[in-house]
């Protein structure tokens, strides 16, 4: 069998340098950089147009004499399939030989800066959504550049001059020139403002199903990982934390740790007792033996159950109003009947694949960074700032992510790999064991959330109430000045903004710390209330005696592209269908960062409560797609992400540490658990937006209440348990 | 103490604690990283070898255990993506992030060794012990009937590495950003 896979060469790209530019540009050597503002931001609509030669330029293509074509790549490649699908956008409007694409990251540089964010970064799904535009300009800017310069060879009009397949042909007389041969004279031509994109009618690759890119270097062990970086005379260093989150050092005794095999040094920093030796088993070997007295702080004695009880406590005190529309508190005044229930979500942890990790080499004048991280930029301030050097002296080198899902978005790895490398003067790498990754992450926040609700007599809801109690990311991501007015939009999206048509809504907030760290995971707000909103729509259709699916459809009624998803995973599910004897249905939607996505799930309950699910269908309106293929991956994905968290754990504590440590006791779904999962997408011409998130949130809610019609057991706490459906 | 075993078809002698896991002699002594670290506590199979033939987590699996045995890694299972495995997980796109696949990879090769046509449930029993977060086990179960599939063709067995062709080991270099040497990857098999 033929394999349509490219070569692909991943070679180090340096810093990108406006003077290195011009000097490779004078000598010819590199051929075609273009570059560009990210258009479609609101910095770019006050900027004027970019002439070339102007400064800050953002560079994403580079074709060289062997006729290969390298796309920058300024996002994370963490299995979101991102390498490939800025390079579909760039190559269909260049109208390259998509066989000669290579790839390289970029590095950290303010000229990658995700305008959506203020930051080089990835997530938040906006990959695609802040890409798209400037990919397909940079594409469609260099072939234009590409012809003008074959016009200008060939003495002819531009306008009898085509591109085509990575070449340039003159109409006329039927000469070609490739790509590769005109390079270096396009670099010199100014660059075209405005190119007019191609019509998505007659695109030939953004569309079409289509191969990663990075597959094969991922099927024989050759992509580099963070934890994979090797440096001539590296050292490996392990961490011991304080197991209680907000503990420090009391003191420590490193004499025994320094006598185990390979142990080159026991040294503080910043986040606890790092063991730095020539191999990361004699670091762990050494960790073992460390005589570390923790004073434990605040959080000693927190407890799961005394989170919980707080955030019941402050549940029960009005909030900070997210959503305001009618007067809910009259309309439930007189409801016909009225509704109240409450649910709870734990703590989760990201658990990726590849443990966090980072490799520093600081120097007197310059720091080298090689680390699998989702923020560029933040990691090159974090490394300056411990450093004392500028943000030009450091150097990211962004490698492949073992899975990211939020967790990457943090700097704590980074922080530790540039201290240990200051202090030991040669480079050092920092391994997180299973055990260390799953107790000192930044967890989803746990949740609770109190909702009521007033129908009328015909059972259709007038007031809706919910108010959620739990921490607020953005509070410990960015500080305490991130949130104003005591209201974290992030702690209740996917519940402050359902779109079903009822007349009084009233969502507030009670941002309560309980001292876990909490960070974005993915889904972020919409993971846990997606499953509350969802779940508790599904209880007031039942109360209503209707049919969860029509209940939801007339709701929706003026959201079509909500009621588009609802309708087309509910036709391909054949929901209202028989099923085999013991199987049942569920159904929930939730949009998320845009896209909007339903899923229906098949389950079945056996006698000892166990949940199997079968199949979940899901329906996804993520706009114009790109690569198909990334988009069914992305909800498989998403969908086997909040399978575990519904159905398999969650994180607990206890004396204020993490109750879990390893897969022994906080597992993943497993190929034997895996359901049939098919995934329809909705056609539209509307902008792209993004895949990596939003197949998460509506998993648990159609599980649950799929659950719900095979049981009449409501479940309103996460994970699932056994025990409860017996 | 001195260990002497067979890596990817090569004698090799490492002197280490003995009781060091050979994931680890494998990843930071001698700079094999296709094999990765996921657990420690062989619950994930993202460390799995193949020791005399069988999958084995090599991160429970102390150095001295392995001594005078044959030991193969994904950088030894083939040259150039040549295993039915490897070229099946191609043709089906499997990877996401990647990271659990060399290990996802060692288990179904294992797996297909012994039981050349498995049906799913078998699969799913054969591949459970290998833990993905991205999700592809989808993609996993069928590249494992498309890889069975692919062994009975004639010549598949000349894919595993020709004689005489150099160790891909040696020649190949690691891929990211990070590592200035540049190299190609052709896709497709050695044949």
């Amino acid at each position: 069998m033929t394999v349509a896979t490219p070569k692909v060469t991943v070679p180090r790209l340096a810093k990108f340098d406006r003077r290195d530019f011009l000097k490779t540009g004078a000598a010819g050597a590199v051929g075609l950089v273009i570059g560009f503002y990210l258009p479609g931001s609101r910095a770019a609509a006050e900027l004027a147009p970019v002439a070339p030669g102007a400064s800050a330029l953002n560079a994403w293509i580079r074709i060289s004499a062997d006729d290969s074509v390298t796309i920058v790549i300024d996002k994370s490649e963490m299995g979101q399939g991102i390498v490939t699908s800025l390079s579909m956008l760039a190559a269909e409007e260049l109208e390259c030989d998509w066989k000669k694409i290579r790839w390289e990251f970029a590095p950290a540089d303010k000229v990658y800066v995700n305008p959506l964010f203020g930051v080089q970064g990835t997530g938040g799904s906006m990959s695609t959504r802040a890409s798209w535009k400037p990919m397909s300009q940079a594409g469609a800017s260099a072939r234009e550049m590409l012809i003008a310069a074959a016009a200008k060879k060939w003495g002819v009009d531009k306008t009898v001059c085509r591109a085509e397949n990575g070449e340039v042909i003159n109409a006329a007389t039927k000469t070609r020139a490739s790509y590769g041969s005109l390079a270096e004279a396009a670099a010199k031509l100014p660059m075209p403002a405005d190119v007019p994109l191609k019509d998505p009618k007659t695109y030939k690759l953004v569309g079409k199903p289509t191969k990663r890119l990075d597959t094969p270097i991922k099927t024989n062990g050759r992509a580099e990982f963070g934890i994979d970086v090797r440096r001539p005379d590296m050292l490996h260093a392990v961490v011991a934390r304080c197991p209680v989150f907000g503990g420090k050092i009391a003191s420590f005794d490193g004499s025994k740790a320094k006598a185990v095999r390979g142990v080159k040094d026991v040294i503080q920093i910043s986040t606890g007792v790092a063991v730095v030796a020539d191999n990361t088993w004699n670091a762990m070997e050494g960790r073992r033996a460390l005589d570390i007295k923790w004073d434990e702080g605040l959080n000693a004695s927190l407890t799961s159950a005394a989170i919980s009880k707080l955030f019941a406590e402050r549940a029960g005190k009005p909030g900070a109003v997210a959503r305001k529309e009618g007067d809910a508190a009259a309309a439930m005044g007189s409801a016909m009947k009225k509704m109240e229930a409450i649910y709870e979500a734990p703590y989760q942890a990201h658990v990726t694949m590849e443990p966090m990790n980072c490799t520093a080499h600081v120097r007197a004048d310059s720091c080298d960074v090689w680390v699998p991280t989702q923020f560029q930029t933040t990691s090159e301030g974090t490394a300056a700032k411990i450093t004392g050097l500028k943000p030009e002296q450091i150097h990211i080198h962004t490698t492949y992510l073992g899975g990211g899902f939020g967790r990457r978005a943090e700097q704590d790895f980074v922080v530790e790999a540039v201290e240990m490398s200051k202090a030991m003067g040669v480079p050092v790498q920092v391994t997180f064991s299973r055990e260390d990754d799953m107790q000192h992450d930044m967890y989803r926040p746990a949740s609770y959330c109190r909702f009521s609700a007033g129908l009328d007599a015909d059972g259709w809801p007038v007031a809706w109430n919910a108010r959620i109690a739990s921490p607020s990311i953005m509070t410990r991501f960015f500080g305490p000045g991130a949130v104003k007015n005591g209201l974290d939009e992030s702690s209740v999206e996917g519940v402050s903004d359902i779109a079903y048509a009822i007349p009084n809504i009233l969502v507030d907030y009670q941002l309560t710390e309980p001292g876990i760290p909490v960070g974005f995971w993915r889904s972020v707000g919409a993971s846990q209330n997606g499953f509350f909103s969802e779940s508790f729509v599904d209880e007031v259709a039942a109360a209503s005696g209707k049919d969860p699916y029509e209940f939801r459809r007339k709701l929706l009624a003026k959201a079509p592209r909500h009621l588009g998803v609802l309708e087309l995973a509910a036709t391909k599910a054949d929901w209202g269908k028989p099923l085999p004897a013991g199987r049942f249905r569920g159904i929930a939607m939730v949009k998320a960062f845009d896209t909007h996505v339903a899923e229906v799930a098949e389950i079945s309950v056996a006698k000892d409560g166990t949940v199997r699910v079968h199949r979940v269908v899901c329906a996804v309106d993520c706009g114009r797609v790109i690569n198909p293929a990334t988009v069914e991956a992305q909800m498989q994905g998403g969908i086997v992400y909040g399978l575990t968290a519904a159905l398999k754990g969650g994180i607990t504590i206890d004396r204020g540490r993490v109750q879990q440590s390893n897969f022994s006791d906080y597992d993943l779904l497993r190929m034997n658990e895996m359901p049939q999962v098919e995934v329809y997408i909705v056609p539209s011409d509307e902008s792209p937006t993004g895949c990596g998130e939003p197949g998460v949130p509506p998993v648990a809610p159609a599980v649950c209440n799929a659950i719900f019609a095979a049981t009449g057991k409501r479940i309103r706490t996460l994970p699932v348990r056994a025990e409860d459906l017996v | 103490m001195a260990v002497s075993f067979v890596l990817n078809g090569k004698s090799q002698t490492v002197d280490v604690t003995p009781a060091m896991p050979l994931l680890w002699v494998l990843r930071d002594t001698l700079n094999l990283t296709g094999t990765k670290f996921g657990c420690g506590i062989a619950m994930c199979g993202a460390c799995t070898v193949h020791v005399n033939g069988e999958a084995t987590r090599s991160c429970i699996t102390p150095i001295s255990a392995v001594a005078g045995k044959k030991v193969t890694t994904i950088e030894g299972l083939s040259a150039e993506h040549g295993h039915p495995v490897q070229r099946a997980w191609i043709d089906v796109d499997v990877p996401q992030c990647g990271y659990c696949q060399s290990g996802q990879i060692m288990s179904a090769a294992a797996l297909l060794a012994k039981n050349p046509r498995p049906s799913d449930s078998e699969i799913d029993d054969g591949m459970s012990g290998n833990l993905c977060r991205c999700g592809t086990y989808l993609r996993i179960r069928q590249a494992v009937h498309e890889a069975a599939k692919l062994r009975e063709e004639p010549g598949a067995k000349r894919s595993s590495r020709p004689p005489g062709k150099k160790n891909p080991v040696d020649e190949g270099s690691k891929v990211a950003s990070g590592n200035p040497a540049q190299m190609e990857i052709v896709a497709g098999g050695a044949e």
